[in-house]
């Protein structure tokens, strides 16, 4: 045991001397947490929530034009700009500006929208009654139907397809949406009997927005509580680089060629690496929580919720901690140099990371990434986090996960360990 | 007459993917209380037969037994009984010299009382007292040897394997650490001693044997050894009788 103690102290005296090490594996991810939180809620605002600007060329003056107004009007997300430096907006004009990347995106309007829309529906209607017969006598048909009309909508090359696909939605359920109206409107005049309103005209099917949770409550997830998980399970797993880095040290300045001379088993030297290095991880997670409960909301930011379950979420950080010790020793014991630890260490992680879902969430993924996703302990980890925070699970519900990170843990360590007798038999 | 503490019995090394022998059947035996120099030019297989007597390095045929036991069997308790000084630095440049010698001693099974006294005594003795605070890497390279050699002896070990204990240190540091060896040789701690300086090790060592091609030459006092040798003066004659005057760089 004195062994041991021993062992972890010298490992902790030695993390604490090394001020490039403490500073990627505490300082450096806390900044990442915040600024790419923040970076994620500027992107959120000014998509969803900071009212962002929109040209419309209203080139149309009718019902359609002042439905899109009144649309995103009640919406509250864009708000249209219909004129520029006191001019009439033209359609040269909302096209040069959304190119220079002044404005992200120009709806125009053609002429005689909304009149050729009512043209057009009033032909289609006629047609329709006309093969039905209905008092044939009083029922002409509307001659030839009007040319199909386009809204244009000009985008910033920059702007993300998530957002295009968005704003094309929303202005075709718009239109849409008038056009159900002048059919039914339409209707009711060619029969006669406009004043009675036959057609109902309230939505029929609606939707309504449920998160399923286990416990009935609901809990939404947000960049706050994707990201503080997320990047705590990062700032654990580039332990990989300072672990292997001091491996190699061990290496190369004799220290360890001292240890294997001497009666402590090699087992108990990594025991000593891999409890500092846990403690280290725990170190990270609190201290990433304590980020994201006291300071963001000083940032403007939710605050993260642990919605009591410290010990839980302890647990999955530990074992994500002694996956990436497992890595990190791994890769310490096969690297020869620094220059080899390194870099391999912080792209594994990096990669790791990518696949595993904290960059971007699993499911946007493509097929291939989503199943290659499953290979990642980083994965593991944030959907133990997960289940934990979004879908109130308990221990029993993150257990598969927690056994698979402790296995990655074992399977590294045994490889490093047997690599090492390996190569000392010469 | 004195037990031997080290046996070798026909003792031979072939590395994997080279051919030749490093340590070809090569038997030995080292007495209780000696201080046995064992020389040779470079790539005789000094550093073979040593990484073999301290266990790193496993035997391809032949027996080594220290203090009558094998690594076989016993090799946690040979480790306990044995102490290797490297010839590189071995011990962590940022700590302090107390926490490197609390670390390595600690290593080897010292504790509590005993653990202070050995780590307090040691640094006193080689004149590092009033710089077990300060770390390591500000020390001056005789200051850094005279650490490495305490980091290696601290447990007080039965068997000392030393490799160039001296090797670029002033003249001061060299003199505290032979006069160090030889008290903790007096204390009953048998050395093995590998080095080039010959005069050193002519002064130093109770019997030498001179290693070349993985055999032992011969073994004897530095003065039944030059004796052997006609026209010999000094263990620097006899060397290069045994080995040549040719570079060795293999």
């Amino acid at each position: 045991m004195a062994k041991l103690f021993a062992s972890i102290k010298k490992e902790l005296l030695l993390l604490g001397r090394d001020f490039g090490g403490l500073v990627i594996l505490f300082v450096m991810p806390m900044i990442l947490l915040v600024a790419v939180t923040m970076v994620q809620k500027g992107s959120f605002d000014s998509i969803l929530g900071a009212k962002m600007e929109v040209l419309l060329v209203d080139n149309d003056k009718g019902a359609i034009s002042q439905r899109i107004k009144d649309g995103f009007k009640e919406s509250g997300e864009l708000t249209l700009v219909t004129s520029l430096d006191g001019g009439v907006l033209t359609e040269e004009t909302a096209r040069a500006v959304v190119h220079r990347g002044d404005f992200q995106l120009a709806i125009v309007l053609p002429e005689n929208l909304s009149r050729d829309l009512q043209a057009h529906v009033k032909h289609n209607v006629d047609e329709i009654l006309s093969a039905f017969d209905f008092s044939a006598d009083s029922l002409q048909t509307s001659g030839v139907p009007p040319e199909e009309k386009e809204i244009k909508l000009y985008f910033d090359p920059a702007t993300q397809s998530s957002f295009k696909t968005a704003i094309r939605m929303t202005i075709d359920k718009l239109v849409s949406n008038i056009e159900t109206k002048t059919i039914y409107a339409t209707f009711q005049n060619e029969l006669g009997d406009a004043d009675n309103a036959a057609f109902s005209e309230q939505k029929f099917i609606s939707f309504k927005e449920v998160v399923e949770s286990a416990g009935g409550m609901v809990a939404m997830p947000s960049a706050v509580q994707h990201n503080v998980p997320a990047w705590a399970l990062f700032a654990i797993f580039f332990i990989v680089v300072p672990l292997s880095i001091n491996i190699v040290k061990e290496k190369s300045q004799g220290t360890l060629v001292r240890i294997a001379m001497s009666p402590t088993p090699y087992g108990l030297f990594l025991l000593g690496k891999t409890i500092a290095y846990a403690i280290v991880s725990l170190v990270q997670f609190y201290l990433m929580l304590l980020v994201g409960a006291y300071l963001f909301p000083h940032l403007g930011l939710h605050p993260f919720d642990v919605q009591g379950n410290l010990g839980i979420l302890s647990a999955i950080a530990l074992s994500s901690g002694l996956a990436a010790i497992g890595m990190g020793i791994l890769v310490g014991t096969v690297a020869s140099t620094q220059e080899q630890s390194a870099p391999f260490g912080a792209t594994l992680t990096v990669v790791l990371a990518a696949v595993g879902g904290v960059w971007v969430p699993v499911f946007i993924m493509p097929p291939i990434m989503q199943k290659l996703s499953a290979a990642s302990p980083m994965n593991w980890g944030l959907s133990a986090f997960y289940d934990v925070l979004l879908r109130r699970g308990r221990l029993a519900d993150i257990l598969p996960e927690i056994i698979l990170l402790i296995l990655f843990f074992t399977v590294t360590l045994t490889i490093a360990i047997l690599y090492d007798k390996k190569k000392r038999t010469v | 007459m004195n037990r031997t503490v080290i046996h070798i019995e026909n003792l031979s090394k072939r590395y994997r993917d080279d051919e030749r022998w490093a340590v070809a059947n090569l038997g030995l035996a080292i007495e209780e209380g000696e201080i046995f120099g064992l020389l040779g030019p470079n790539g005789a297989g000094k550093t073979t037969l040593i990484s073999m007597l301290c266990g790193l390095i496993k035997p391809t045929a032949g027996l080594v037994s220290i203090l009558g036991l094998t690594y076989r069997t016993c090799g946690s308790k040979i480790r306990s009984a044995i102490g290797v000084v490297p010839q590189d630095f071995a011990f962590y440049p940022s700590l302090t010299a107390e926490e490197n010698l609390r670390y390595f001693g600690s290593m080897y099974g010292l504790k509590g009382r005993q653990l202070d006294e050995n780590v307090r005594q040691g640094l006193e003795r080689l004149g590092l007292d009033s710089y077990g605070k300060k770390r390591v890497d500000t020390f001056s390279g005789g200051m850094k040897r005279r650490v490495n050699l305490l980091a290696g002896v601290l447990h007080k070990p039965a068997v000392l394997f030393l490799d160039e204990p001296t090797v670029g240190v002033d003249l001061h540091s060299k003199q505290a650490i032979m006069d160090y060896l030889r008290n903790l040789n007096k204390e009953g701690t048998t050395i093995v001693y590998t080095s080039h300086h010959l005069p050193e090790a002519q002064e130093f060592c109770s019997r030498v044997g001179i290693i070349e091609s993985g055999q032992l030459w011969r073994t004897g006092s530095p003065d039944d050894l030059i004796a052997s040798v006609h026209g010999a003066r000094n263990l620097e004659d006899v060397f290069l009788y045994v080995t040549g005057k040719g570079y060795r760089d293999g």
